[in-house]
């Protein structure tokens, strides 16, 4: 069986520095897979690359059996890749249903003409973005609905912001969903309940789905796989059992242990 | 402070000297700054508004251009002015090509709608060659960069046009009669220029208004001002968008330049260099990258140099006011720049300018 990303000996460098090197691994169809690591381990780098962002030095991206590299984001966004960033990244001045509108961009096909005349197909299709819009939304329950829709981004709260981000990257329709640090800085309710919608991501809306995660419950309740890179290396990848316990990952995480000199 | 004080000072004597004027001529505070003081009938001082108002949606239509351009890419495109000084030779070249068989006398409606067309593509193509040639491949360097880029440009083409045409000044053919005679709107005497210059502004406005709120390509011109990277990762085709936005704004200079030909009927190689810095200054005033700001800017700072001469410089006895309209756009753009320097309904700045 073919897989869905296929990363083939990926090497990134910035200046001198080897960001990703020999990175090989592949993500099938429906799976949740973990990037975990610690600090400057160059995951978000790994993501960057997938979405286009940052072009690989060496090696290949392959998304369902075609070459990605050197694509531009747009797209990478438009075959079914999305994502989210670390630090959220939404169009502040823009309404909650503009967000999720404009992120419909690439899957519509009306034009200024169609919208000068009000054609009927752009009146239907806008019906359509509306609507689709709604549902993706209401998806977080009823936070981001109602009121909210023509407020604009920047004055929602935090764990909302993120709510909205997830959202505008389920609106470009993907395959493959990259979350980078999905919970982080929420609290503990929030997190358990985000990590109840990111598996629900992949059984309701039939996305697969990579993320980095710090927040060791989450990687252990959500994913099937998980791959652990460091100095842009992969040291494991496994189970979350097995990696836990693997002496590698053990030593990135916490250091080498001290011999003791007898 | 002191530049501050000298300026608010100047404008506060001035209007009350105006307005002393206007009770009574001979009164002493008004006799004490301009003793030949007279006052205005109200029939000059409407003519000042209209004459204001229609030079101000001019400002305000290029203004659009530089507004875009910089809510999209972050640096003022100098070369915009020169757009427009464009889209008036083409007006020009293209109305006496009409005159010439008799057409722009017979049909005069038909040949408008050609030349604004044909002048709207033409400025629209060189906008959008423009960023091709000139700005694209400086899309990463630092501002400042197609900053200076855009000054040549603009002498390019300042300079093209001048080796083209000559230095001398080109005339438009004669307007219809029904177009140049005056007319009496609520008491307000105005010519069927200033009427038709008014209206197509507004149309175009309102155009450009509902591209930009309504349609996809607006939402996602919108996107692409506040963060690039994250607008390509939404599926958008950022440089297409970029494309668009020269494009639109180049129409809109397009527009203004027919406007302008048919307003002073006079063209000349620095036709855009005057209007352009003015409309630079419009949005500014407005708000730069704010589009309501710079169309407003705009009216705001053609009705400042129509009508502040004959109200806060002539009470004050200086003498050749209507020479001083010009210094008075500037002393505008300067105490805007003092006092509110985001403008008069603040800047809108991407995300990453925000601080």
């Amino acid at each position: 069986m073919s897989h869905l990303l296929e990363i083939k000996d990926l090497q990134v460098t910035f200046g001198g520095l080897n960001a990703l090197s020999g990175l090989n691994f592949h993500i099938d169809e429906g799976e949740i897979v973990s990037v975990i690591g610690p600090n400057g381990a160059g995951k978000t780098t790994f993501f960057n690359t997938i979405s286009g962002l940052v072009e690989p030095t060496s090696g290949d991206i392959l998304f369902e059996d075609e070459s990605i590299r050197g694509l531009d984001p747009n797209q990478v966004t438009a075959l079914g890749i999305a994502r989210t960033f670390q630090n959220v990244r939404l169009f502040p001045n823009m309404t909650i249903m503009e967000n999720v509108m404009v992120a419909q961009h690439c899957r519509t096909s009306q034009n200024v003409i169609g919208a000068l005349f009000q054609t009927k197909a752009f009146k239907k299709e806008e019906e359509e973005i509306r609507e689709n819009a709604k549902e993706i939304l209401s998806f977080f329950g009823s936070r981001l609905v109602g009121y909210r829709l023509d407020q604009p981004a920047f004055v929602l709260s935090y764990a909302n912001r993120r709510r909205l981000e997830i959202a505008r990257a389920m609106a470009t329709r993907p395959r493959l969903m990259l979350l980078d640090e999905p919970v982080a800085g929420m609290n503990p309710k929030e997190t358990a309940e985000l990590t109840e919608l990111i598996g629900q991501l992949r059984s309701e809306w039939g996305f697969t789905i990579v993320m980095i995660e710090h927040d060791m419950r989450v990687v252990r309740d959500v994913s099937d796989r998980v791959v652990v890179l460091d100095h842009g290396v992969p040291i494991a990848q496994g189970s979350y059992d097995e990696v836990s316990i693997n002496p590698d990952v053990v030593e990135a995480y916490l250091g080498r242990p001290v011999e003791n000199k007898s | 402070m002191v530049i501050k004080t000298l300026l608010v000072s100047l404008v506060v004597i001035g209007v009350v000297a105006f307005i002393a004027q206007q009770i009574d001529p001979s009164n002493a505070f008004a006799q004490w700054r301009n003793p030949g003081a007279r006052a205005l009938t109200a029939d000059q001082f409407k003519g000042l508004v209209i004459s204001g108002l229609s030079q101000g949606v001019l400002y305000g239509l290029i203004a659009l251009g530089y507004s875009m351009v910089y809510g999209v890419l972050g640096f003022i495109n100098f070369a915009h002015g020169e757009v427009f000084m464009v889209s008036v030779y083409t007006g020009y070249i293209a109305s006496h090509k009409f005159a010439a068989n008799g057409m722009w006398e017979s049909n005069f409606l038909l040949c408008l709608v050609i030349v604004l067309v044909l002048a709207t593509t033409v400025a629209t193509a060189t906008a959008i060659l423009m960023e091709r040639i000139a700005y694209r491949p400086l899309r990463n360097s630092p501002r400042l960069i197609p900053l200076i880029t855009s000054i040549g440009v603009s002498f390019f083409l300042q300079n093209a046009v001048l080796g083209f045409f000559g230095p001398s000044t080109r005339s438009y053919p004669q307007l219809p009669e029904w177009l140049s005679k005056q007319y009496s709107i609520i008491t307000f005497e105005i010519s069927g220029t200033k009427l038709m210059v008014l209206a197509v502004t507004m149309v175009s406005m309102a155009g450009l208004w509902y591209l930009v709120e309504r349609t996809k390509t607006g939402k996602a011109m919108r996107a692409v001002a506040e963060d690039k990277e994250i607008a390509s990762l939404m599926g958008i085709n950022v440089n297409r968008i970029i494309v668009t936005t020269f494009g639109v704004g180049g129409a809109m200079a397009g527009v203004a330049g027919i406007m302008f030909g048919l307003l002073f009927r006079a063209v000349h190689p620095m036709t855009g260099f005057l209007p352009g810095i003015k409309a630079f200054t419009a949005a500014v005033v407005g708000g730069i990258g704010n589009l309501g700001g710079a169309m407003t800017g705009g009216i705001a700072l053609g009705s400042a140099e129509s009508i502040a001469p004959m109200m806060i410089l002539e009470p004050l006895g200086v003498p050749g006011v209507t020479q001083l309209k010009d210094a008075v756009a500037f002393t505008v753009l300067v105490m805007v720049l003092l006092f509110k320097p985001s403008g008069l309904f603040g800047e809108q700045l991407s995300s990453e300018d925000r601080p």
